[in-house]
């Protein structure tokens, strides 16, 4: 649903950008620009309608909606592009699996073939459905129920998937860019190479998010988290908009995740006068009271939900905005409608990497300022 | 929300917990607790630096102004240093002149009653002299008229009364 | 069934822009009228933003 939403959005998006540029009094060609680029839009869905090659044209349509659910799973090796569809060839490199099932079962996920293949381990049969690895018989028959959803035993699967590898790299560089930036502060007092960059970043979550939110006499022991997640969620989102096509925030369990953490760091770190807030709110009726507790606790999960469906849904929606976009270029199949898909596209990318910062900034000050509620000090009210 | 809740992998949560952990606890440890320090303690410094900056500039000035109020001092006792020895000239012209005027006024008084002195036993000598010439003359008219003597000593008489000697 | 979950989504959309867009303007005349108070001004409408965005879409994966 979310994507043929968001493709229709993608039409409507020209129509509003004419009337914004207008409003603004942009010169004269660029709304020629646009008001072509909207003919030659309409022209192209008029001429997929009339044209014979319509069939051929959904074709097309379906795989790179294909295209675009498959770039915005996880998958179990590492393909940075295919050479041959149909030969099934691919250039990259498999990954480890490591299954639980009965016992820990480690194999390549080149056991797989892309998922064209069943795996054989130990005697049990495995394959991958949608991205998913299932059990199943030496055949590697898909059971269905009524609703078509595959009924076969899922293990439960710890394999270091692509998404997982991009974690680890990330950390990796983190720690190594970090540690070094640390390293260049001892003897001497302002920072070397890599650090001159960062050293203004780091001030800013101080100054401008950890001490307004949180306050000067309790931000010291909520610093490591607010600058590990903001660095760890920025350059994770840089990454997702590199040619190497990994989008590791679009994944509902890692921003579940990082999610979870600030929950758990508010509830652990809160004071008295937060929990009294929330179960016995203060200066209203008793009755209001009984009320309140429930909706109050219902909100303390909500926070940390609202930050998770956040971050997932504004990568997810750049990633298949962009995608889709660039798709219709295939669809177009026209050199001014393609160059226009293009330049959308370039722009949207810029827009994307504003994107990948502003999430981060957006997660660490919420999380700040979920922290700062949690410690708040009863004079203040 | 089906979806989500579909596409939720465990496996991807796990991983992404175990490397947070890691990632805060190690991090934590090598790069943020050092880093910060470094910065706090920088900026403290520069703090300080400032301070100290300011505290120099204020002794600066109270230095300037300790000179500054020396010098008046300075300058004013040597004013009145000149002043006093003014009044000092002045008060031993003064004085010598009083002494002067003293001086003068007593050997005026001497001089004055020398002169008296003089004039009385002047006059008394002229007096006597006088008398005695008188005697002399009178002697002579009584020797040249002697018939008349009570008359002529009466015109005598007369005549040396009205001798007035000034 | 699948016409009334589109024009759910649009709506939820419609609403969602409405509300961002009128943070987004009073924020500009609340900066032109206190150029000073800027930073402060936008920390405060990109969180009322992205409060309203995270139930935007909230709602949208729900529906």
């Amino acid at each position: 649903m979310l994507f043929s939403f968001l493709n229709k959005s993608v039409h409507l998006h020209g129509f509003f950008e004419t009337d914004i540029y207008s409003d603004m009094q942009k010169p004269f060609y660029v709304k020629i620009l646009l008001v072509a680029t909207l003919l030659l839009g309409f022209n192209a869905f008029a001429q997929e309608t009339d044209n014979s090659s319509a069939e051929e044209n959904g074709s097309v349509k379906a795989e790179i909606k294909e295209f675009i659910a498959h770039h915005l799973l996880d998958s179990h090796d590492f393909t940075l592009y295919t050479i041959d569809e149909e030969n099934n060839e691919h250039f990259g490199f498999p990954l480890p699996v490591i299954l639980w099932d009965n016992g820990l079962k480690v194999f390549s996920s080149s056991k797989f073939d892309h998922g064209q293949a069943v795996a054989e381990v130990d005697g049990e049969h495995y394959a991958l459905y949608h991205g998913k690895i299932v059990k199943t018989d030496a055949q590697g028959t898909i059971n269905y129920d009524e609703e078509g959803h595959a009924t076969n035993v899922k293990p439960l699967d710890f394999s270091i998937t692509k998404n997982v590898v991009f974690i680890i790299v990330v950390s990796l560089l983190m720690i190594f860019m970090f540690s070094r930036m640390a390293k260049t502060y001892k003897g001497n007092m302002i920072p070397k190479g890599i650090g001159r960059a960062l050293e203004p970043i780091i001030l800013y979550i101080r100054d401008d998010i950890a001490i307004p939110n949180i306050g000067e006499k309790h931000y010291k022991k909520y610093m490591g988290y607010l600058l590990t997640v903001f660095f760890f969620i920025w350059i994770i989102n840089l990454l997702g908009l590199s040619p190497l096509g990994v989008n590791v925030t679009n994944n509902i369990a890692v921003t579940f995740c990082l999610a979870m953490f600030t929950f758990f760091i508010t509830a652990f770190t809160a004071n008295k006068n937060y929990w009294k807030h929330i179960f016995w709110m203060p200066g209203v009726p008793v009755f209001m009271k009984i009320v309140l507790a429930p909706i109050e606790l219902l909100g303390t999960l909500i926070k940390p939900f609202s930050l998770m469906i956040r971050l997932y849904a504004n990568i997810t929606a750049g990633h298949l905005i962009l995608m889709s976009i660039l798709g219709m270029m295939f669809i177009f199949k026209s050199w001014l409608g393609s160059s226009m898909s293009f330049v959308l596209a370039s722009a949207l990318s810029f827009l994307e990497l504003l994107v990948a910062a502003l999430q981060a900034y957006i997660f660490t000050m919420l999380s700040a300022l979920y922290f700062g509620m949690a410690v708040e000090e009863p004079e203040d009210h | 929300m089906e979806k989500l809740i579909e596409q939720f992998s465990f496996g991807l949560f796990f991983w992404q917990l175990l490397l947070l952990i890691i990632l805060l606890v190690v991090l934590r440890k090598v790069a943020w607790k050092p880093i910060l320090n470094a910065i706090d303690e920088r900026e403290s410094g520069i703090k300080n630096a400032l301070e100290a900056a300011e505290n120099a500039k204020k002794e600066m000035q109270n230095v300037t102004a300790d000179s500054e109020r020396l010098l008046q001092e300075a300058r004013m006792e040597r004013d009145s240093m000149i002043k006093e020895a003014r009044e000092m000239k002045e008060k031993i012209v003064a004085d010598a002149k009083e002494l002067a005027q003293v001086e003068a006024d007593n050997m005026i008084s001497q001089a004055k009653t020398a002169i008296e002195g003089e004039k009385k036993a002047a006059v008394a000598d002229i007096k006597n002299q006088v008398a005695t010439l008188s005697l002399e003359i009178a002697e002579k008219v009584i020797k040249e008229k002697f018939s008349e003597e009570g008359k002529q000593l009466k015109l005598v008489e007369e005549m040396v009364s009205d001798i007035k000697l000034n | 069934m699948e016409i009334p979950t589109i024009v759910g989504a649009g709506l939820i959309v419609v609403g969602a822009a409405f509300g961002i867009g009128k943070i987004g303007s009073s924020a500009m005349d609340a900066i032109a009228r206190q150029p000073e108070a800027s930073g402060k001004i936008q920390t405060a409408m990109l969180i009322a933003a992205a409060l309203i965005e995270g139930i935007g879409f909230a709602a949208l994966f729900a529906s």
